[in-house]
């Protein structure tokens, strides 16, 4: 005997379509003003990405990974996470951050190598940057069961990209998910490169929603350059995990416009013609098209809303940029919770070799050493 | 001659063998078209081609798992993982898989393969891309663990690694990847596995280092006018070349080993203990350690803070000369 056991299809989901014409049966219930915020946002987000290359090419922050084509994705979505659902990002969702109200100054301080821009206000619901590919989604499946067991309304919501569907913490969390009906929302930004792989090489499957499938829930692809559908599967995913239904896969898929971070060079492995079709695809111009239709858009305020963004960046920026430096000592505070015995006498020694090289520079001539002494740029 | 950095030099021990042997095959993330984020594996894939120059699924647990079963089936993979900080989902299978076959299998099965990993810090990035993981290598029965300091000696052991009937981790200093431009011979010669190099000969101190920390020490050393110190360069790490290191602490008496991994169960530690128990009597002064702090590596603002530099080699050294009997 033969016979088929299970079948299975993918829905894919766009709303807004480049024209910025919109599909008045699928459209989610948003307001005017909701509207607004979000393209508000996403110009917020594009301002702070641009801010961010120019400073990091000034040296003024460190490797920095740039969100610029994604926008839609980032906003869109988090637009439908309430305030105590808790969302665990990957390394690119500074559009994310920014919508869940996380002081911007922080971010940048963050992205110049400041360890303490990570230190998340209370009342923002958000876990710090994931830098390792792969690994939050299994922590966001954790909080979920938490949730579930504390019996909280909330619920989980994790981003990563196209190259985390090949870790093995990825299945792993997709499977515990499954498993625990865990309220847990899984966003992926399908940017169609992991670094300089194309998603085609990443996987044999047609699409990543589908490997939802496997682990006995539904994925759903969206267009990811369409604020309106990703808001939408977000929305109803959420629903769905707060209800007891458990989690969902949403693939929003996207691009990078963008190099991999600033220390890639994407020309060496995408065609130039490639990234000019997607920038047609801008997801900021596409909701500006709609919006220009709904007549809810003017030039007056397009230029409003650009001043406004780059006031609250400029500010950002002073404002990370005033911060001192941390003293050498105060490296050891996070280790524990408090200080071991061993750490107490290495941040003892610390103070002394940091105090030896003061020390060494003001008395410059008098110098007691037995080998000499050196001035390091 | 070429006059190559550690990354090219690398990448022309690579060529070379490849060329010599067709069994062996290259994997890992980006390695491909965009020859690797640090461009160690330039060109190879169009040299190549894809069926051995292989662009992974971003899975580092995959990459080395692979390699394994292909190692198994007799061919040499050579993986690469992108950083250190991604070598940790890879862990269950260099610990529990790839260093134990030959003795699970009592030699029916070996694991040839070579991992290779950029490390430590120097690059002003991220978290997870400045760390010095290489105690939890060196700890692991079954498992070599190299780190060469330049360009001559990267070639030179990363055909030795190639060629190693064991399981290799070749660890390549990102700090000095191109800071280092040295003469490099086309033509085939091999460092051997196991082997310390003394830089620099000295009667007064020996100063025991490896990796990117060679060349803080060297020139920390050109600094030091009055007081002879030996440089010794380890380059492997697992097995310690403990016959190079007693037979200068007994011409010193005196000890400085320094490495940016964290100070404790680091290298160091290990060189102490081989000390202690083979050249105690002929110590002079208690063994100064320039480590990492028991911390974790701080972002690049704060950075400076933690890794060692040349003052902090200097310092000890004047207290070793200063607590000297």
């Amino acid at each position: 005997m033969k016979k088929v056991l299970e079948r299975f299809q993918v829905e894919y989901l766009q709303i807004l379509n480049e024209n910025g014409n919109c599909d008045k049966k699928l459209m989610p219930s948003l307001t005017k003003k909701q509207i607004k915020e979000m393209y508000e946002y996403m110009v917020l987000t594009r301002v702070f990405d641009d801010k961010a290359l120019k400073l990091q090419r000034q040296g003024r922050l460190g490797t920095y990974a740039p969100t610029r084509g994604q926008e839609a994705s980032q906003i869109g979505s988090v637009f439908a996470v309430q305030d105590d659902d808790m969302v665990f990002p990957a390394f690119r969702e500074n559009g994310v951050y920014l919508a869940r109200k996380m002081p911007m100054e922080l971010l940048f301080q963050f992205w110049a190598g400041d360890e303490r821009g990570m230190n998340i206000p209370k009342n923002v619901n958000m876990f710090p940057v994931a830098i390792t590919v792969g690994a939050q989604p299994l922590h966001a499946v954790g909080y979920a069961i938490a949730l579930k067991y504390k019996k909280m309304k909330a619920a989980a919501v994790t981003y990563f990209g196209d190259g985390a569907t090949s870790e093995g913490d990825f299945h792993e969390a997709m499977n515990f998910a499954g498993v625990y009906k865990a309220p847990c929302v899984f966003i992926c930004q399908n940017n169609q490169y992991a670094i300089s792989v194309p998603v085609e090489e990443q996987t044999a499957s047609r699409t990543l929603a589908q490997k939802a499938i496997a682990y006995g829930f539904d994925g759903i692809k969206v267009d990811g350059n369409d604020p309106f559908a990703v808001y939408k599967a977000t929305y109803d995913a959420l629903r769905k995990a707060r209800s007891g239904k458990g989690p969902t896969l949403i693939e929003c898929f996207t691009y990078r416009i963008g190099d991999h971070t600033t220390s890639d060079d994407a020309k060496k492995y995408r065609k130039e013609k490639e990234v000019k079709e997607w920038e047609k695809k801008d997801p900021i111009l596409r909701l500006k098209k709609y919006m220009k239709k709904a007549g809810m858009f003017s030039e007056r305020y397009e230029n409003e809303v650009k001043k406004i963004a780059e006031g609250l960046v400029e500010k950002a920026v002073a404002k990370a940029e005033s911060i001192q430096r941390l003293k050498p000592e105060e490296i050891f505070n996070y280790t524990y919770a408090s200080l071991t015995e061993e750490l107490k006498e290495q941040k003892e020694q610390i103070k002394l070799e940091n105090f030896t090289i003061a020390e060494k520079k003001k008395s410059a001539g008098k110098n007691t050493s037995v080998v000499g002494e050196l001035e390091e740029a | 001659m070429l006059q190559l950095n550690i990354v090219e030099a690398v990448n022309l021990a690579l060529k070379q063998e490849m060329k010599r042997d067709k069994e062996i095959v290259l994997l890992g993330e980006d390695i491909g078209e965009d020859g690797g984020v640090f461009r160690v594996t330039d060109n190879l894939s169009k040299l190549y081609g894809n069926e051995r120059v292989i662009d992974t699924p971003l899975a580092e647990s995959g990459i080395v798992g692979v390699s394994f079963g292909m190692a198994l089936a007799g061919l040499k993979p050579i993986a690469e993982i992108q950083f250190e900080g991604f070598l940790m989902p890879a862990l269950d299978q260099i610990i529990n898989h790839v260093s134990r076959i030959r003795n699970r299998s009592k030699g029916r099965y070996t694991a040839p393969l070579v991992i290779r990993c950029p490390i430590g810090g120097g690059i002003k990035a991220l978290e997870h891309h400045s760390d010095s993981p290489e105690t939890y290598f060196v700890h692991t029965p079954g498992l070599k663990v190299v780190i060469p300091s330049n360009p001559y000696d990267a070639k030179g052991l990363m055909i030795s690694a190639i060629r190693d009937p064991d399981p290799v981790i070749f660890f390549e200093p990102k700090k000095v990847y191109r800071a280092i431009k040295q003469e490099v011979p086309e033509k085939e010669y091999l460092i051997p596995i196991g082997k310390a190099n003394v830089v620099k000969e000295g009667g007064d101190v020996t100063l025991i280092t490896y990796g990117a920390a060679v060349k803080t020490a060297y020139e920390a050393v050109q600094h030091i006018s009055n007081i002879s110190v030996e440089l010794i360069d380890l380059r492997t790490l697992k097995p310690i070349d403990t016959e190079t290191i007693i037979k200068s602490v007994k011409k010193t008496g005196k000890v400085v080993i320094a490495h940016e991994a964290q100070k404790t169960l680091g290298v160091a530690a290990e060189i102490i203990a081989r000390i202690n128990e083979k050249a105690f009597y002929s110590l002079e002064a208690p063994i100064e350690r320039v480590t990492g702090y028991d911390i974790i590596v701080p972002y690049p603002k704060h950075e400076d803070y933690y890794f060692i530099n040349q003052q902090r080699i200097i310092n000890a050294v004047d207290k070793v000369m200063k607590n000297s009997i």
